[in-house]
């Protein structure tokens, strides 16, 4: 077991929930996609004053979000997003879902073809804990939280911090900010392009852009 | 054109000081407005009585629940069976073709009469979600949320299909005599039967039946190689089409399947769905079933993907179940669920509080 770090999606999101919330301007028109029971949504709208709307796979998920007064579409970020008109909102956000989609490549693209920015958050594979663990033990990394089976786990899709960049640049898409965190929960200030990110960030967090 | 229209309806809870407090229901193809009170000439409870009620999903201690008999039905609003006031004989099919959009008009006269400014919501499954739908689309301001439930913006050419059967099932029966078979005093009860055993096998699923019936034998055990009702389905079948004409009246089937058949929001539109919901201020709450083959889910997301596109307020659940179109009119829990949560927060952004 990894302690106090989050590979897969998380019950408790609060760092990344703050530090999403912060790249988000107030006011503002906002997609969360795969907003789980819309813990994300909810603060937005009670702290920034958005506009929120929400994509959810699961029905358990849209009730539960329905219940609080969210505005929810029951859909799939790999094949739904295309429902939504062109730069529709100003901010396309996709939190702890990344690694959960079976086209992640497709769903960077529909995110920015959507909001006019990104938010992205995403557990870095590379973070020294999961390198460690699968080095000393030989077995795919488990979380304390969520502990899925490599054979069971809807994580299909895990990427490291590099993977990711690399990605983006592959899509032409601008890094507007880049946040890393620790397994404390405390942001790191190293260059994101850095061996010394991808070895110590356990979560990303990433605004992006069209370049 | 006509003028003068009777129409029934019924209430439910206690309207409140400021009227922002009124949930008009929307009855299906074979429904009426005895939603959540006993059927007259049936006995029985109101057809949603699972949702109406003290303490109940649409709670009449907290709202005032309106629903009233469609334009063309035949319980108590004006309907081919009644008296046409030029000819001192019933309508039938003299009275006027109707349309979804004709139901929805009508309503909003009761509306005006019952002097409300615009419903909490609009609700109403199949043939009322429909309505629904059209509610929202042509009086955007008087509803402040909308929850169509298994329904579609337009009738598939499926459905068309099998509304024909059942209406030619009807005319077919010699009983009928060109639709005045009230000035005959026949009825053409085994046409209607018929139509409405056709209907039904389509408001249920294959796992529905299996589930209730299999192929168990209907009091006997062994087969007899007749065609008396052998199987359980069979006479469950013949007793909903007796049951039925009972209580409905054949030219109003005629009638109110048209309606729906005619019903195509999106060339209302200029053939744009989006355009039927432009700018809409109305909160939406749409749900599909799983099994439901007659309104599958695809036609609610088309519903949604319109509503998206028009920037409107929605929520979209497909509820997981194999009861069939009928799910709507049934204890599905997850549907209570879901649909009590948007009211509950709804009624909180209508300051509505109790």
């Amino acid at each position: 077991m990894i302690k106090n770090t989050t590979l897969t999606r998380p019950q408790d999101i609060r760092v990344d929930l703050q530090l999403i919330a912060e790249m988000v301007e107030p006011g503002s028109r906002v997609l969360d996609v795969g907003c789980a029971d819309g813990t994300l949504l909810s603060h937005l709208i009670s702290t920034k004053d958005v506009d929120g709307r929400g994509i959810e796979l699961s029905q358990a998920g849209v009730n539960s979000c329905v219940a609080k007064g969210l505005s929810i579409v029951q859909g799939d970020a790999d094949t739904d997003l295309t429902d939504y008109p062109n730069k529709g909102f100003d901010y396309a956000i996709l939190s702890q879902t990344l690694q959960a989609t079976h086209r992640p490549k497709l769903v960077m693209e529909q995110l920015l073809r959507v909001g006019k920015k990104a938010v992205v958050s995403f557990p870095n594979f590379a973070f020294w804990r999961c390198r460690w663990y699968l080095a000393v033990n030989g077995r795919m990394p488990m979380t304390s939280s969520l502990d899925y089976a490599w054979h069971e786990t809807p994580n299909i899709h895990f990427c490291t911090l590099r993977d990711f960049t690399v990605l983006c640049d592959e899509l032409g898409i601008k890094l507007e900010k880049s946040i890393i965190v620790g397994s404390d929960g405390r942001v790191l200030d190293y260059d994101i392009n850095s061996r010394r990110a991808n070895f110590f960030a356990a979560q990303c967090v990433f605004l992006l852009s069209d370049k | 054109m006509m003028s003068d229209i009777t129409m029934a309806y019924n209430t439910y809870g206690t309207l409140n000081a400021d009227h922002s407090n009124a949930v008009l229901v929307c009855h299906a193809l074979t429904g009426d407005q005895h939603a959540a009170s006993r059927q007259p000439l049936t006995g029985k409870d109101g057809w949603w009585s699972v949702m109406i009620g003290p303490g109940k999903v649409l709670d009449t201690d907290k709202y005032f629940v309106v629903c009233s008999n469609i334009l063309g039905g035949c319980m108590g609003t004006v309907g081919p069976k009644d008296i046409n006031p030029e000819t001192g004989e019933a309508y039938g099919l003299d009275f006027p073709i109707i349309t979804i959009a004709d139901m929805v008009r009508t309503q909003a006269l009761l509306q005006d009469y019952l002097e409300i400014p615009s419903w909490f919501s609009v609700v109403g499954g199949s043939m009322g979600g429909m309505q629904v739908l059209q509610w929202a689309s042509a009086y955007p301001e008087r509803c402040f949320s909308a929850i169509p439930i298994a329904t579609a913006a337009k009738h598939s050419a499926q459905n068309i299909a099998f509304h024909e059967v059942g209406r030619q099932a009807v005319m077919a029966d010699p009983e009928w005599h060109g639709g005045k078979y009230l000035e005959q005093g026949k009825n053409p009860r085994a046409g209607l039967a018929v139509a409405r055993m056709a209907a039904h096998v389509t408001y249920l699923s294959e796992s529905a039946l299996h589930r209730k019936f299999g192929r168990n034998l209907q009091d006997r055990d062994d087969l007899t190689y007749g065609f008396d009702a052998e199987f359980q389905v069979e006479s469950y079948l013949r007793y909903q089409g007796i049951n039925f004409v009972d209580r409905f009246d054949a030219n109003s089937y005629l009638y109110v399947t048209r309606a729906m058949d005619y019903f195509d929001l999106a060339s209302d539109h200029g053939g744009s769905l989006p355009a039927a919901f432009e700018g809409t201020p109305t909160r939406f709450c749409v749900v599909s079933f799983s099994s439901d083959w007659l309104f599958p889910t695809t036609e609610s997301k088309d519903v949604v993907r319109a509503l998206i596109a028009a920037a409107a307020n929605v929520s979209f659940v497909e509820i997981e179940t194999d009861k069939g179109h009928d799910a709507f009119l049934l204890d599905t829990p997850e549907m209570l669920q879901t649909i009590g949560g948007f009211l509950a927060a709804t009624a909180k952004s209508r300051g509505l509080t109790q």
